[in-house]
């Protein structure tokens, strides 16, 4: 099992090595750890290898929104240019351009529209449904055919995943009278994070669930779950917190309150920053070898990526169970009968 | 694009493809694997629970079983001892019986023999009437003429008498 765990980081990092090496081929005087941020933020493309200078590229819809003309459907290959890739002002097209920050933006500064477009994170997020969904119906159509076996194939492996987090996540937190009805909500949020975070690993791929856009969209889902399903004693500790005197409630209803944002702000930042660093780290172990341009290096650094990389695969299944852990610490918080004092 | 402002594209594409998500797998998923889980999961209970009470009537038959035995056994063992008990009455009957019979058959045999000897003696008597009878018979055919012999002879045949 090890063996193969480290077989396949190894493999991971030499693929990982080529791209990056690519990237910096591309120009020398470009800053030589430019790609990490690069590779960390989203984009308008989806950028695979460089050799020369030949770019080789995913050009991905720009889709955008605007009262006036309604929706619009591009590619981002033709906001760049052709050559070199490079997005700017002087590459606009039918009144809008990516500027150098790969912003979408509009030649009128006033105009105001909303952007839908597919990028490397969206796309990466496609991807990532898809093989969720793939995977865990696969699981699902086992028990459905053989009901009352013993699990195989995709079921197996998914099966114990499921009770763990039925027995260990939902119901110590929420309680047997109600973890029921959030085991799916916690199972789906399990699957994605853990599944995009996997996945994210890959080289050439996405930094999907290290971006705050996704870690917020999740914390808010978390939030109205939680909120949405508080009952009574909830609320009355958050407005009216019982058995503290009057003055003492001016201080703590601003505390309960901005409790209950602070929850799904740990949450994202949380998520955010420990994948995110994950591959700033990998990434900038792979940029020590073109800093430094010596063979020693370059094996040192190998052995660090290879590390690292089996340390991002822990971390990433860490990452899944605590955003799940939470998430039902919070609903377990919001529906919990208390024993009134 | 910006590492800590989120975009808002991918914040609408993510809210859409994950409740997507969400409303696929808690249907389609979800729900046929946690129902098959817990279904799975009582029945295992239920087989467990049925092989305890399976192995509880076991034990209960095993005990009753040899309750049966020690009752059996016990009876066994108070018949034995009735048994013997009546065996050695009837022996203990039959002595005495045999005792008595004896000394019945004892004290008719001393009467018989007292009522023989009563009536040897009374023979004898008789006997001695008639031989006396005879002697003086004799006596007075043979020696009535001599007064000595007749008086020896008397005294000869009193002497006998006397030793009767």
């Amino acid at each position: 099992m090890f063996r193969k765990f480290l077989c396949l980081s190894i493999l991971l990092s030499a693929l990982t090595l080529i791209f990056s090496q690519a990237t910096h081929a591309a120009g020398d005087e470009e800053d030589k750890t430019g790609f990490i941020m690069h590779h960390v933020k989203d984009s308008h493309e989806w950028h695979f290898a460089t050799f020369g200078n030949t770019h080789i590229t995913l050009p991905l819809p720009v889709i955008i929104y605007s009262s006036d003309r309604g929706l619009e459907f591009y590619m981002s290959s033709q906001f760049q240019n052709h050559e070199t890739h490079v997005f700017g002002k002087e590459y606009a097209h039918n009144g809008y351009y990516i500027d150098e920050h790969d912003h979408l933006k509009a030649v009128d500064e006033d105009r105001s529209f909303l952007e839908l477009s597919i990028t490397k994170n969206v796309a990466m997020l496609f991807i990532v449904l898809a093989i969720v969904i793939w995977i865990i119906l696969s699981a699902a159509s086992h028990y459905k055919k053989n009901p009352g076996q013993s699990p195989k194939g995709a079921a197996s492996f998914i099966e114990p995943i499921v009770v763990f987090v039925r027995d260990e996540i939902a119901l110590p937190n929420i309680g047997h009278h109600k973890y029921k009805k959030f085991t799916p909500y916690l199972l789906t949020i399990f699957f994605f994070i853990w599944f995009g975070n996997l996945l994210g690993l890959f080289p050439g791929a996405a930094n999907l669930t290290g971006n705050i856009a996704v870690t917020a969209t999740l914390a808010i889902f978390t939030f109205f779950v939680t909120n949405i399903n508080g009952n009574r004693d909830y609320w009355k500790h958050v407005v009216a917190t019982p058995g503290v005197p009057l003055p003492l409630l001016l201080i703590i209803v601003p505390v309960e309150i901005i409790g209950l944002f602070t929850k799904p702000f740990a949450l994202m930042v949380r998520l955010f920053v420990a994948i995110t660093a994950g591959h700033i780290v990998i990434l900038s172990f792979i940029g020590l070898i073109f800093v430094f341009e010596s063979l020693a290096v370059g094996l040192a650094s190998t052995v660090m990526v290879v590390f690292i990389n089996m340390i991002e695969l822990l971390v990433a299944t860490i990452q899944a169970y605590v955003f799940t852990l939470f998430s039902a610490m919070y609903i377990g918080q919001a529906v919990a009968e208390h024993e009134h004092h | 694009m910006d590492l800590i402002i989120p975009g808002s594209g991918l914040i609408i594409w993510q809210i859409i493809g994950f409740s997507i998500l969400l409303y696929i797998l808690a249907k389609f998923a979800w729900k046929p694997i946690l129902s098959a889980l817990e279904e799975r999961e009582t029945h295992i209970d239920e087989a467990l629970k049925s092989a305890e009470m399976a192995r509880n009537e076991m034990a209960n038959l095993k005990a009753e079983n040899e309750k049966i035995i020690q009752e059996a056994k016990i009876e066994r063992d108070e018949m034995l001892l009735k048994a013997t008990e009546t065996a050695r009455m009837i022996v203990e009957e039959a002595k005495e019986k045999a005792q008595e019979e004896g000394a019945k058959m004892i004290e008719n045999a001393k009467a018989a023999i007292q009522t023989e000897k009563d009536a040897a003696l009374e023979e004898v008597k008789v006997q001695v009437g008639v031989l006396s009878l005879d002697i003086a018979e004799k006596l007075l055919k043979k020696n009535f003429s001599k007064d000595a012999a007749q008086q020896a002879l008397v005294e000869e045949l009193v002497r006998d008498l006397k030793l009767n």
